[in-house]
């Protein structure tokens, strides 16, 4: 018998982000985007930075999230994200994001030899997807005030 | 003899003393709190981690990575989790007394250390040994980074063959009055800790969930990959819950130790205070008595 729903588990080295039957999950995957549903086959995959988003039970709007590198473990009633970094779009600072972005930018630019060009990589990807599922905060809030 | 005034003296020199060890009695308590939920919003990712880990090498034939490979222990790299400063009852010495202890029962073989805490490193470098690395100042606010560097740190080692095996030796915080020390083995991964994943296994036999069954994976990455990415996590986590559980008992033993320290304060100025009203009463009845005598001299 396939189960109805998934219990999506979101928890980082700090907290723990979210508990919650779902009807299906959408993972950044490090080797491509995984949309599961109940009833999926086991499977464990590493995360890249990206956006991970959910559908509650009682339906509605996907709930989007930024999570950044990680492992998830997907079974066919659960859904275990072990992420480095999660956060909520509330939760993301715009700004400090695109000064991080500017930063990393500056860093691939330059020719110095110095640089640390996976680093320098990581945390251009990393300010990517956070100012962008930080800046859907600020869609959502527009819409909603109109 | 001392006098009216020495007596208020020192009166007021242990009431001084005694608000400072009540606000630092405060201030542990706060912190105590802080450090506690801290400890306990870490639980569910270890306990996950832990959970993925085991069902993962369970899945796997037999699971080969270099962090699990197992030699004979010639050189020992040992972890000891102190304080920064004291005034924490006996939580420092008593740490450091399990390492020593640790260390005498290894006589012979080749013992490093990593002290993290000013106490144990100042120590244990009176002691005269061999530090792989040390870290002080990071335990006042417990951060994930810390965990990561000493992490790496010791599985960079370990795979160069430098060490062959890694103990952390802490203060478990299980409650405020008792306090237990822990000394866990790191290195090489052995036995994924049974409590971390919050039930025992007996128990869990009899009312596996389907999803516990052992079905193979899909694995989206090598199998090996993904072990390699796992066990260094795994590592980290060890590490921070140490970190965060030493940070806890910390702050519960400098609590229960100023709050004995107020107390004591207590018992002091009253006892002081009695004997301040007896030399008063005495200095008192001195004086009458040469006042008496005085009048009936001159009567």
């Amino acid at each position: 018998m396939l189960p109805e729903a998934i219990e999506l588990i979101i928890v980082t080295p700090q907290r723990q982000l979210l508990r919650e039957k779902v009807a299906s999950v959408q993972l950044p995957g490090a080797s491509g985007e995984l949309g599961i549903l109940p009833g999926h086959a086991p499977l464990i995959t590493e995360l890249g930075n990206g956006e991970l988003s959910y559908k509650a039970s009682g339906g509605g709007e996907p709930v989007i999230l930024a999570v950044l590198s990680g492992f998830a473990e997907v079974l066919p009633d659960r859904v275990t994200v072990l992420a480095e970094t999660a956060e909520r779009p509330e939760e993301i600072d715009v700004e400090r994001a695109k000064e991080a972005l500017a930063r990393a930018e500056a860093r691939l630019k330059s020719t110095d030899p110095e640089v640390d060009w996976d680093r320098a990589t990581v945390a251009l990807q990393r300010a990517f997807v956070r100012i962008k599922v930080g800046e859907l905060r600020r869609r959502v809030h527009s819409h909603s005030s109109q | 003899m001392a006098t009216l005034l020495d007596f208020r003296r020192r009166i007021r020199s242990v009431k001084n003393t005694q608000q400072i060890t009540r606000a630092m009695k405060f201030v542990a308590a706060a912190r105590l709190r802080r450090a506690q939920e801290a400890a306990l919003a870490a639980r569910p990712y270890a306990v996950e981690l832990a959970r993925v880990l085991r069902s993962t090498m369970a899945r796997i034939e037999s699971p080969e990575h270099p962090l699990l490979a197992k030699r004979p222990e010639n050189n020992i790299l040992v972890i000891v989790l102190t304080g920064e400063r004291g005034l924490a009852g006996a939580f420092n010495s008593n740490v450091l007394r399990k390492a020593h202890e640790f260390f005498r029962s290894h006589q012979g073989k080749k013992i490093t250390t990593i002290p993290v805490g000013k106490k144990g490193r100042d120590s244990l470098r009176r002691a005269g040994f061999r530090f792989a690395a040390e870290y002080v100042n990071v335990l006042a606010r417990v951060d994930f980074k810390t965990a990561r560097e000493i992490a790496n740190l010791v599985a960079d080692l370990y795979v160069k063959e430098e060490i062959d095996s890694v103990y952390i030796i802490f203060s478990e915080f299980k409650s405020v009055m008792v306090p237990t020390l822990a000394v866990e083995k790191l290195l090489p991964v052995e036995a994924i800790r049974e409590d971390d994943t919050g039930k025992s296994e007996q128990g869990d036999r009899e009312n596996k969930k389907p999803s516990e069954t052992p079905i193979d994976y899909i694995y989206e990455q090598p199998e090996e990959q993904i072990l390699s990415k796992l066990l260094p996590r795994y590592v980290e986590t060890q590490i921070l819950r140490a970190m965060l559980e030493s940070s806890a008992a910390e702050h519960a033993a400098r609590m229960t130790a100023m709050e004995a320290a107020t107390n004591n304060a207590n018992d002091v100025i009253e006892a002081l205070t009695l004997h301040m009203n007896k030399v008063r009463q005495a200095a008192i009845t001195k004086e009458i008595i040469e006042i008496v005598s005085g009048a009936s001299y001159g009567a």
